[in-house]
């Protein structure tokens, strides 16, 4: 009997934590979805309510990576659909400490520094002629890093190559070179498997866009 | 009792789906509807984002006792316990902004700000150092801002009617005294410390804050720069000098220290730019610095500054008084300056901020009359010729002390008070043509208490009211100086400010010892009324102002015939009102600003003979500037035309039968224009990773050659007058400044991100 009633508080248990990760992983997929249509509609405010439920989910899960993750990229897609840059400061602000929520329970990831490198891009923008020794420099090393922390992930070139596209030609940017890093990215989005079902696999469109337009 | 689980088993999947629903609206105290702001139920996914009308609603399958929480950033955070039964939840919440430097007013009457971080500052580090004209001299750029005077024939800041010794500049809190080269007669030295040293300027022209003191009209505010981006060495050639410096930041970027050296020799300038006074030994500076900046765990700073330099310059100009004779002067300077300061957060919303400072100075000056072939003219018995023949050797040591604590009250207000020591020991050996030598020196000890609060009654008023208490051993009494000043938003991002404060000031060094020993102190009261309208690319200002001063010090000759203060009969105004305009927006990649003050003064002080209108004083001053960064080309283009009308000028002259001083001659000089232009040519720009940068400066001064007159000379024997004109038409500078990175990205990547 004794064994029994251990037997069934086991299963229990792991019926709870089931429920528990089922309900995790539908409510992830179901926002990032979400997240992919407001790119794809351009819709800024969305990425608010986005922020804000994965915010959610996160301190509701406590020990998930992927809410903060998401949060913060949520956040800095919302500040880089600002039409104006003037509150570029304060969004960061928002994003970094999410970012360093997703860091602090993964530390060493490749897609966290990526998002880590858009922050400094999104504070760059604010202006770019005082900014650019310190934000471009740094959003740079964060790309390099990434590409350090995982070979195989083709954001860090996807992103790499957007920044160089969207650099003037005379500060050594432009489709010239913007074009071999977005080709790494492509051929790295073939064969790339996002770890989880709620890993993040975004960009490949986004590359696809970027090269054509260099076309 | 497996059955038993198994149907509770059951019976919990049955139950799960009974949702209730939370709905409400979302408003701020001022009945505003705030969207964006996530209501969600504490440790659940369930939540929402407040809509467009600042409703929400969501379900919850949650049950029982919750935390219902609102989070908004800028705003209030909500948290209330609910209980969540069967029926569904609505409620409408309130949540109150908060007061943040982001969002609140910012007292800006009579100070224009430079600084990259804070927000409405009018201009940036970098305009400092690419103002036309402004020869990357730190008050140059000031001077294309409304208050201050074209003023060409001495150094310093010529505020709002007032003569340059009634600025005062400090770095980091501390008074720097010798902040210019010593002065040359006629010509304006440069200030001594590099632009590049400093991330924040305020310069205050008038209303300035409680915790600095003696200066009656304005106060320039340098902050040092923190920590160096990254580890680097700088060369720098130009047609003036060379120099080399060197700047290491350490691994953990939380310690750096740099040591530079700078060479300066007019000579090979001097050779091409044909200058009218004859330099018989062209300038000559040899100048060094060295500093360290520790980062405390706390997020505090110490930091050192050392500064040492030698210079000489000897020139002859044509004798006032003789059409044959000149004047040969000669003078040698070494100065010291070394500031240490500290500043920490010690916890609880307490900040101390502390500082010392030591610093010498030794002018060794030499005159003499010389005839056309350079031979010295000796004299026995004393005339108005025989008195050319002197030297003179200044030697001075300042030290000061100063501590500052802050503590913040609630949101943002907050309240400073500290103390200030400074002392001064300053001594004068005067040899006559006749080998009879004067000494004098003059001592004081300045103390000085302050407080100040700075207080924001809402979001959209803020107060700052402070007072010093001062006591100098010299005047031996004390003064006590209550500062206001108050700023109002208004709609539309413009707001109206008010600053009021009373200034005390010693009389200068020049004019010490006195021949009285009950002097008080000099005197100013200010009134600043001002309007200003800042969106994202430009800023409008313009302020009304009114300064009285009293007690200003008259002068008498002294028993060696030398001017000395001699009592506080003097008295004046300043009055006018300025305009500033500065648009980065309607044409595409230019940037500039307009600049207008009209400035009305009269006073009457040292051997004025009444209220006159000061030399140094123009009625209008308008400065252009504009500033256009071609990107292909990699070229910044600067340029700016400065304006003002003609200084009054007078020949003062004792007049014996009256026992006083008379005006016995007065004009005014002709309009002062310049137009500067400048050239920064960058060709490594944009190149992440490249280990070598550089900048050339191309600077021309006074383009058009126009004529400029500062004022006259008088001569004490005869009816000749001479005028003031700078030592060249045009200036042409040609420099490259490199700096070699020392390559640390894969540091950078490794340990600091």
């Amino acid at each position: 009997m004794k064994n029994l009633m251990l037997l069934t508080a086991f299963l229990l248990l792991s019926f709870a934590s089931f429920c528990q990760s089922e309900k995790f992983i539908s409510a992830m997929k179901k926002n990032i979805s979400l997240v992919d249509s407001a790119s794809i509609n351009n819709k800024p405010d969305a990425f608010v309510d986005l922020a804000n439920t994965f915010e959610r989910i996160g301190t509701s899960e406590k020990n998930q990576w992927l809410p903060y993750y998401y949060a913060a990229y949520s956040r800095v897609n919302y500040g880089f659909m600002q039409k104006n840059p003037v509150n570029n400061d304060a969004i960061a602000e928002k994003a970094t400490a999410l970012i360093n929520k997703a860091d602090s329970l993964q530390p060493g990831n490749s897609e966290i520094s990526c998002v880590k490198s858009m922050i400094a891009s999104l504070q760059l923008m604010l202006n770019p002629q005082q900014r650019y020794m310190q934000y471009g420099a740094l959003s740079d090393n964060l790309l390099k890093k990434a590409k350090e922390q995982d070979p195989s992930n083709p954001r860090p070139y996807l992103l790499k190559g957007q920044n160089l596209q969207y650099t003037p030609e005379q500060f050594g940017g432009g489709c010239k070179t913007a074009k071999p890093q977005l080709e790494i990215a492509v051929e790295k989005f073939k064969t790339f498997k996002p770890a989880t079902e709620v890993s993040p696999y975004w960009g490949k469109s986004y590359a696809d866009m970027l090269i054509n337009q260099c076309k | 009792m497996k059955s038993i689980i198994l149907f509770s088993l059951f019976l919990g999947s049955l139950s799960a789906p009974a949702q209730i629903k939370i709905s409400g609206k979302l408003t701020d105290n001022k009945n505003k509807i705030l969207r964006g702001a996530s209501v969600v139920i504490k440790d659940s996914y369930d939540g929402t984002t407040t809509d467009s009308l600042g409703n929400f609603s969501f379900l919850t399958t949650e049950k029982g006792e919750h935390y219902l929480e609102v989070t908004l950033s800028g705003y209030s955070s909500y948290k209330n316990k609910i209980s969540i039964e069967e029926k569904n939840l609505d409620q409408n919440i309130t949540i109150k902004e908060l007061i943040t430097e982001l969002n609140a007013v910012t007292i800006t009457a009579g100070a224009f700000e430079a600084s990259d971080k804070k927000k409405g500052t009018v201009l940036t580090s970098l305009d400092i150092v690419t103002t036309a004209g402004g020869n990357a001299d730190i008050t140059g750029a000031l001077k294309t801002l409304p208050g201050s005077q074209q003023v060409g024939e001495s150094e310093g800041l010529f505020v709002r009617g007032g003569s340059a010794t009634e600025s005062k500049i400090f770095i980091d809190g501390s008074l720097v005294n010798n902040f210019f080269y010593s002065s040359l007669p006629g010509l304006a030295t440069r200030g001594r410390f590099n632009p590049f040293l400093f991330k924040g300027t305020i310069f205050s022209t008038g209303g300035y804050s409680a915790l600095y003191g003696q200066a009656l009209s304005a106060a320039l505010i340098l902050e040092s720069a923190d920590l160096p981006e990254r580890t680097e060495a700088d060369v720098n050639i130009s047609v003036i000098g060379v120099g080399a410096g060197i700047q290491k930041l350490a691994k953990n970027k939380k310690a750096a220290w740099g040591i530079s050296y700078n060479y300066t020799n007019l000579a090979p300038a001097f050779a091409v730019i044909k200058q009218k006074p004859d330099f018989y030994k062209t300038p000559l500076y040899h100048q060094g610095d060295a500093n360290f900046r520790i980062k405390t765990t706390k997020g505090g700073f110490i930091k050192y500054y050392g500064y040492a330099s030698w210079n000489r310059t000897a020139l002859r100009t044509a004798d006032i008084d003789s059409l044959l004779l000149k004047d040969a002067f000669e003078i040698e300077n070494f100065n010291t300056f070394q500031n240490i300061s500290w500043r920490e957060n010690i916890g609880k919303g307490w900040k101390i901020n502390t500082g010392l400072s030591f610093s010498t100075n030794k002018d060794n000056i030499m005159n003499e009359l010389q005839d056309a072939e350079n031979n010295k003219q000796q004299f026995s018995i004393p005339n108005g010729y025989s008195f050319k023949n002197f030297s003179l050797v200044n030697s001075a040591i300042y030290a000061q002390a100063r501590i500052v604590m802050e503590k913040r009250l609630n949101g943002i207000n907050a309240m400073r008070f500290g103390t200030d020591y400074f002392l001064s020991n300053e001594k004068t050996a005067y040899t006559l043509f006749n080998g009879n030598k004067f000494t004098d020196k003059v001592n004081d000890n300045l103390n000085a208490f302050f407080i100040e609060t700075d207080l924001y009654l809402t979001r959209d008023i803020a107060l700052k009211a402070g007072t010093r208490l001062e006591h100098s051993t010299l005047m031996n009494r004390w003064n006590i100086a209550p500062r206001v000043s108050l700023a109002y938003k208004l709609k539309d991002k413009s707001q109206v400010s008010f600053a009021y404060g009373i200034f005390y000031q010693n009389p200068e060094r020049k004019y010490l010892p006195a021949i009285v020993t009950d002097l008080k102190y000099s005197e100013a009261t200010h009134y600043i009324l001002q309007y200003q309208k800042t969106s994202n690319e430009r800023i409008f200002r313009s302020e009304l102002f009114y300064k009285k001063y009293n007690d200003l010090f008259k002068t008498l000759p002294n028993n060696n015939g030398r001017e000395v203060a001699a009592n506080n009969n003097g008295y004046g105004y300043a009055k006018g009102f300025e305009l500033f305009w500065r648009d980065k927006k309607t044409v595409k990649n230019l940037d500039y600003w307009i600049s207008y003050s009209y400035l009305d003064t009269k006073r009457n002080y040292i051997n004025f003979p009444g209220s006159i209108r000061p030399t140094f004083a123009a009625t209008h001053t308008s400065s252009f500037v504009a500033k256009k960064f071609v990107l292909p080309w990699k070229t910044g283009f600067n340029a700016s035309y400065n304006f003002a009308t003609g200084r009054p000028y007078y020949n003062l002259g004792f007049d014996n039968t009256q026992a006083k001083y008379i005006v016995k001659e007065e004009g005014r000089t002709i309009n002062y224009n310049s137009l500067s232009f400048s050239l920064n040519y960058l060709p490594n720009l944009g190149k992440i990773g490249k280990k070598t940068f550089s900048v050339w400066v191309l600077s021309f001064t006074n383009v058009l050659g126009q004529p400029q007159i500062y004022g006259y000379n008088y001569s004490s024997l005869n009816s000749n007058k001479q005028a003031i004109i700078p030592p060249s038409k045009r200036f042409l500078f040609i420099g490259c400044f490199l700096s070699f990175g020392i390559d640390r990205t894969q540091d950078a990547i490794n340990n600091n991100l």
